[in-house]
Formats: structure tokens, C-alpha cells, sequence
């Protein structure tokens, strides 16, 4: 089928995707590496070679350690809620029961909602201590109300980011469960299985490889939270829901700082490196099978 | 006996599992809801708020305060055209590597997925800086250019898991049956390439839609789309309940409606065809 003819010209066919692709990654990238080794803000005129001065100047300011620890919270919270959250959600909307249709689609709704919408709508519908529904209940019930986001930052983000990302890894877990063996699972409950041995030994092995992906993705994705957190708390307050992103996008745009901006944004493409490395080799792993 | 169990199981399994549903819907619900009342009632205590009269005052206000519209139309040309253009890159790429798979087709694949997983922020400054001499800064075209360029792994990915489940037998059945390459695209692939080139549009529409990084960070007014919109409203003097409401309720209901029919397809594309 593949003649010399027919391989020129599927060459010609992916060369454009491929020519993008190559343009997209290498050349903003290699700026970034660039402008990350040299002095240069916005509001003083001039450049000059700074070696790694802004690669130390990064990495020793305190906002970078907040950053990082906010960032590893940030996506352990989510992860936490949203894989647990996800596994008992599939298992739920996989046993039979009236209206599963309508159930799948409310729990599925807010995978669609913008993050802007979603963050202003948490935080000023429930969160906000004044009008917000939560402060409505709180006093209703004669206790004081409770300022979500200056209090607790970065748990009500975790808990905002979290509802977004639920309706995924349940919809991927749900996916999963249903092209669990049937018979398998009858045949083991025949042979006596309790219903929790046949979930410890048949459902969760099955499952595996689902919740990788799940987890794995959603590192990538979580990683660079943003929107959700420029709208609720600027980062603050102080630094308590500054994540990595965040961090590099106040030192580069706000403070114009270029350079030092730089040396953060290749920081976090080698951490999203880390990360992708375990995730292409998965994802590598099924393209064979 | 045992149909009568598994009858009261089924009702506390639908009860619990309305409760939780509902419980995961409520926020959209509350927008909803919230959308339709005044702006003075919407900050009443939630019971007396469902109890204020129904209106549609906000609905027209967030219009002539700020030109609602052009906003919502700026949404959809920034999905649209980013979807358009990726699918005209990655039709003939994914094409090309379903059909005519070569010794490095995997490895292209693999290493086109890798340019998804570099974070935004670690290019934000460079683009910034190009968008600003370029003077592109918000502008429509360029914005559809990087929202084109951050999905189309994914364009290219979905299509390709799609295309690859054509029986490439067919094709030699039509060969053999004198068909030209001509009419061997046009009459036997692309009926067959059409249900997964739809669901690959659907998916990235959604993604461009819903894309919270660029286009907050590269448009401030004219180009600026929904979520760049809404994020206005952040801000303390902005805090109006009732538009907010009904400027988030027109901008996800689009996208609601259409994720709705994708669910599977979604599943597909955000996992790169890992599960399906």
C-alpha cells in the first residue's frame, strides 16, 4: 500500500503540523531560556548579561518556597478529593437506579464552566462572608460567618478546582467500569466472593491504569492553575494562594521583571517536565498495545 | 423476594445518587436562579431570594453597560477559528500517519504530545513581549493563532485514534473495485472520517471556549472573550450578583448544551485515546 509516491506525499501532509508544532516549542522556549540569563526589566532601559543572578534571585526569594509548597498542595488537594471523590462517584452511577441519565449529566456539568465563571460564582455566591450562601447559613444557624478566602486560601481554591475537575475522573473512572467483565465478576461471586473481595480484586485491579491517567493528567493540568486564583485572591493574601504560575506571571507582568520572570517560567517547565516524562511513557505504553 | 431487595436497593441507590448530583449541580442551578431576580433581591438571604419576583433586568442590563455582545461573539470566533484552523493542520497530518504509518510515525506522535505538556508560563514572557511589538496585543487574529497552537496536539491525536479504526481493507476493496484516489477520498473515507473529525471539532470548541490562560492574559477589551469578560467582575466595585449571574448563565449555557453531547468523545480526547 505504502509506495515511494504515497510516502512523499504523506511527508507533505504532516510537514505543516510538524513545522508549527517544532516553531511553537522551540522559539518562545528558547526566548524564555534567553531573557532568563540576563538583566533586563521593563521599566529601565537596556540589557545585560546576569549569568544565573536570576536563577539564585528566584530561587532563594521566600515567595518561590510558598509557590512551591502552594503548587504541591494545590494539586495533592485535588488530586486527593477528586480520585477518591471520583472512584466512589463512578461506582455510585454504575448500579442501576431511575433517572441515571439526568444524574450523569448534573455531575458532569461543571467540567464545562469556565474557570472564571466557576471561581467568581463560588466566590461570590457562597464564599463572600456578607452575601454569600455560606454566611446565610452560618448565621442562620447563630454561628459567625466564615471568610472563606482570606482565611483559608488555599483550601477554597483546592475546594473550587476541585468541583471543576470532579465530573473528569469520574467520567474516565465510569468509562473504565463499564467494560468490567461481567462474567468475571458473577463468576467470583458464585464461587463466594464477598462483594468487598471482588471490588479489592477485580474492580480496583481493572481500575488502575484508569486512575493513572486520571492522576496524571490532571498533574499537568493542575499545574497550571491560574484564572481561578487572579480572580478569587490575587495570590494573597501575602503569598498564601500564590502558586508557581502565579508567581511567574507577578514578576514578569507585574513587576516587569523579564528576566527573573524567565528563570521562574523554565523552573516550571522542568518540574511540568518531571511529570510528563511518567505520563508519555504510559501513554507510550498503550499506543503498542 | 430477592426482586424486592434489589427494588428497595435501586430506590436508595437513585435517592442517594439524586442527592449527590444535585448537590455537584447546585452552584449552576444558583446561577441560574440567581440571574432572574433583581439586583437588590439577588443579596437577600437565600429563601427570601427565591421568593423576590422573577425578572429579566439583568439580562439587559449586562448588555448596554458593557456590550455584552461583542464579547460573546469574540468567544466564538476565537473557538471557532482556532478549531477550523487546527482541524485544516491536522486533517491531512493525521490523515497521513493513519494510512501511510512509517517507521518514526509513533515517535512524531509522542513528541507532538510533549509540546502539550509544556506549562503556558514558561513562554508567557516571550509571548507577551512578541505580542506587544507585534502589536497584536488584544487582537482576535493573534489569540486564534495560540489557541490554535496548544490544541492542535490534541486535534492531531483525536483524529488520528479515530482515523486508525477505518478498516484500511475497505480501501483496497474499493481499489479493486476501480475506484480513483479521487473518489476513493470523497466516497469511501470521508463518510467514514466524518463522525470523528465532528467530535474532535466539538471537543476543541469546548477547550477554546473555556481557555482561561491566554486569553486573560493577551486581550483586555476589544478581542477580549467570555472569560475574560467575567474576570472583570473580580474586582470589588464589580460586585453586581444578579449580572454577574446572568452574564455567566449566557456565558457556559452554550457550552453546557454542547459538552453534554460529547461526554464520550471527552473522555477520548482528554485522555489522548488512553481510555476510551
Amino acid at each position: 500500500m505504502a509506495t515511494a509516491h504515497s510516502r512523499t506525499a504523506a511527508r507533505l501532509m504532516v510537514s505543516p503540523a510538524v513545522i508549527l508544532l517544532f516553531l511553537w516549542m522551540i522559539v518562545p522556549l528558547g526566548m524564555t531560556i534567553y531573557f532568563s540569563f540576563l538583566r533586563y526589566n521593563l521599566l529601565t532601559p537596556g540589557t545585560s548579561f546576569a549569568g544565573f543572578d536570576n536563577y539564585y534571585y528566584f530561587l532563594t526569594q521566600a515567595a518561590f518556597w510558598d509557590a512551591l509548597r502552594n503548587t504541591i498542595t494545590l494539586v495533592v488537594g485535588v488530586l486527593l478529593i477528586t480520585v477518591f471523590g471520583g472512584i466512589g462517584l463512578a461506582l455510585l452511577l454504575d448500579q442501576p437506579m431511575w433517572g441515571q441519565g439526568i444524574v450523569r449529566v448534573m455531575v458532569i456539568a461543571p467540567f464545562f464552566v469556565m474557570p472564571t465563571v466557576s471561581a467568581l460564582v463560588w466566590k461570590n455566591m457562597f464564599m463572600n462572608p456578607v452575601n454569600g450562601m455560606f454566611a446565610h447559613i452560618a448565621k442562620g444557624l447563630g454561628l459567625q460567618p466564615y471568610d472563606f478566602l482570606s482565611q483559608a486560601p488555599l483550601a477554597s481554591i483546592i475546594l473550587i478546582v476541585a468541583w471543576s475537575w470532579l465530573p473528569f475522573s469520574t467520567l474516565i473512572l465510569l468509562t473504565a467500569l463499564q467494560s468490567l467483565d461481567r462474567e468475571q465478576q458473577e463468576a467470583a461471586e458464585m464461587d463466594g466472593a464477598s462483594p468487598l473481595a471482588r471490588f479489592w480484586y477485580l474492580t480496583i485491579p481493572h481500575l488502575t491504569r484508569s486512575i493513572t491517567v486520571v492522576i496524571l493528567i490532571q498533574t499537568i493540568f493542575l499545574l497550571s492553575v491560574f484564572a481561578e486564583i487572579l480572580v478569587t485572591t490575587n495570590g494573597g493574601p501575602g503569598t498564601a494562594s500564590t502558586n508557581l504560575p502565579y508567581l511567574v506571571y507577578a514578576q514578569s507582568l507585574l513587576s516587569f521583571d523579564v528576566g527573573g520572570g524567565s528563570a521562574g517560567g523554565i523552573i516550571a517547565v522542568i518540574l511540568a517536565n518531571i511529570v510528563a516524562f511518567f505520563l508519555m511513557r504510559m501513554i507510550g505504553k498503550n499506543l503498542e498495545a | 423476594m430477592a426482586r424486592k431487595t434489589t427494588q428497595t436497593r435501586k430506590a436508595v441507590v437513585t435517592a442517594l445518587a439524586w442527592a449527590i448530583g444535585f448537590l455537584i449541580f447546585f452552584p449552576i442551578l444558583w446561577t441560574i436562579l440567581m440571574s432572574f431576580k433583581s439586583e437588590g433581591d439577588a443579596i437577600k438571604a437565600p429563601l427570601d431570594m427565591l421568593a423576590a419576583p422573577w425578572s429579566l433586568e439583568s439580562y439587559g442590563e449586562v448588555q448596554t453597560r458593557s456590550n455584552y455582545a461583542l464579547h460573546f461573539w469574540n468567544s466564538v470566533i476565537l473557538s471557532f477559528g482556532s478549531t477550523l484552523l487546527a482541524l485544516v493542520i491536522a486533517i491531512p497530518a493525521a490523515w497521513a500517519m493513519a494510512f501511510v504509518p512509517g517507521k518514526r510515525t509513533k515517535d512524531l506522535l509522542m513528541w507532538m504530545l510533549s509540546t502539550k505538556m509544556m506549562p503556558a508560563v514558561g513562554v508567557l514572557v516571550p509571548m507577551y513581549l512578541m505580542f506587544r511589538d507585534l502589536g497584536l496585543l488584544d487582537s482576535r487574529s493573534g489569540l486564534v493563532v495560540v489557541l490554535t497552537l496548544i490544541n492542535l496536539p490534541i486535534v492531531i491525536w483525536m483524529l488520528y485514534t479515530y482515523f486508525k479504526e477505518i478498516p484500511g481493507e475497505i480501501l483496497e476493496a474499493a481499489r479493486m473495485d476501480g475506484a480513483s484516489l479521487r473518489s476513493e477520498i470523497l466516497y469511501v473515507l470521508t463518510p467514514m472520517a466524518i463522525p470523528g473529525i465532528a467530535s474532535t471539532m466539538l471537543l476543541n470548541i469546548i477547550l477554546g471556549w473555556n481557555e482561561a490562560f491566554w486569553t486573560l492574559q493577551l486581550t483586555t477589551s476589544d478581542a477580549a472573550p467570555l472569560t475574560q469578560f467575567i474576570a472583570s467582575y473580580s474586582s470589588p466595585e464589580g460586585l453586581f450578583y444578579a449580572k454577574l449571574s446572568a452574564a455567566s448563565t449566557m456565558a457556559i449555557a452554550p457550552i453546557l448544551i454542547l459538552g453534554w453531547f460529547s461526554q464520550k468523545q471527552l473522555v477520548r480526547g482528554l485522555t489522548f485515546g488512553a481510555v476510551k
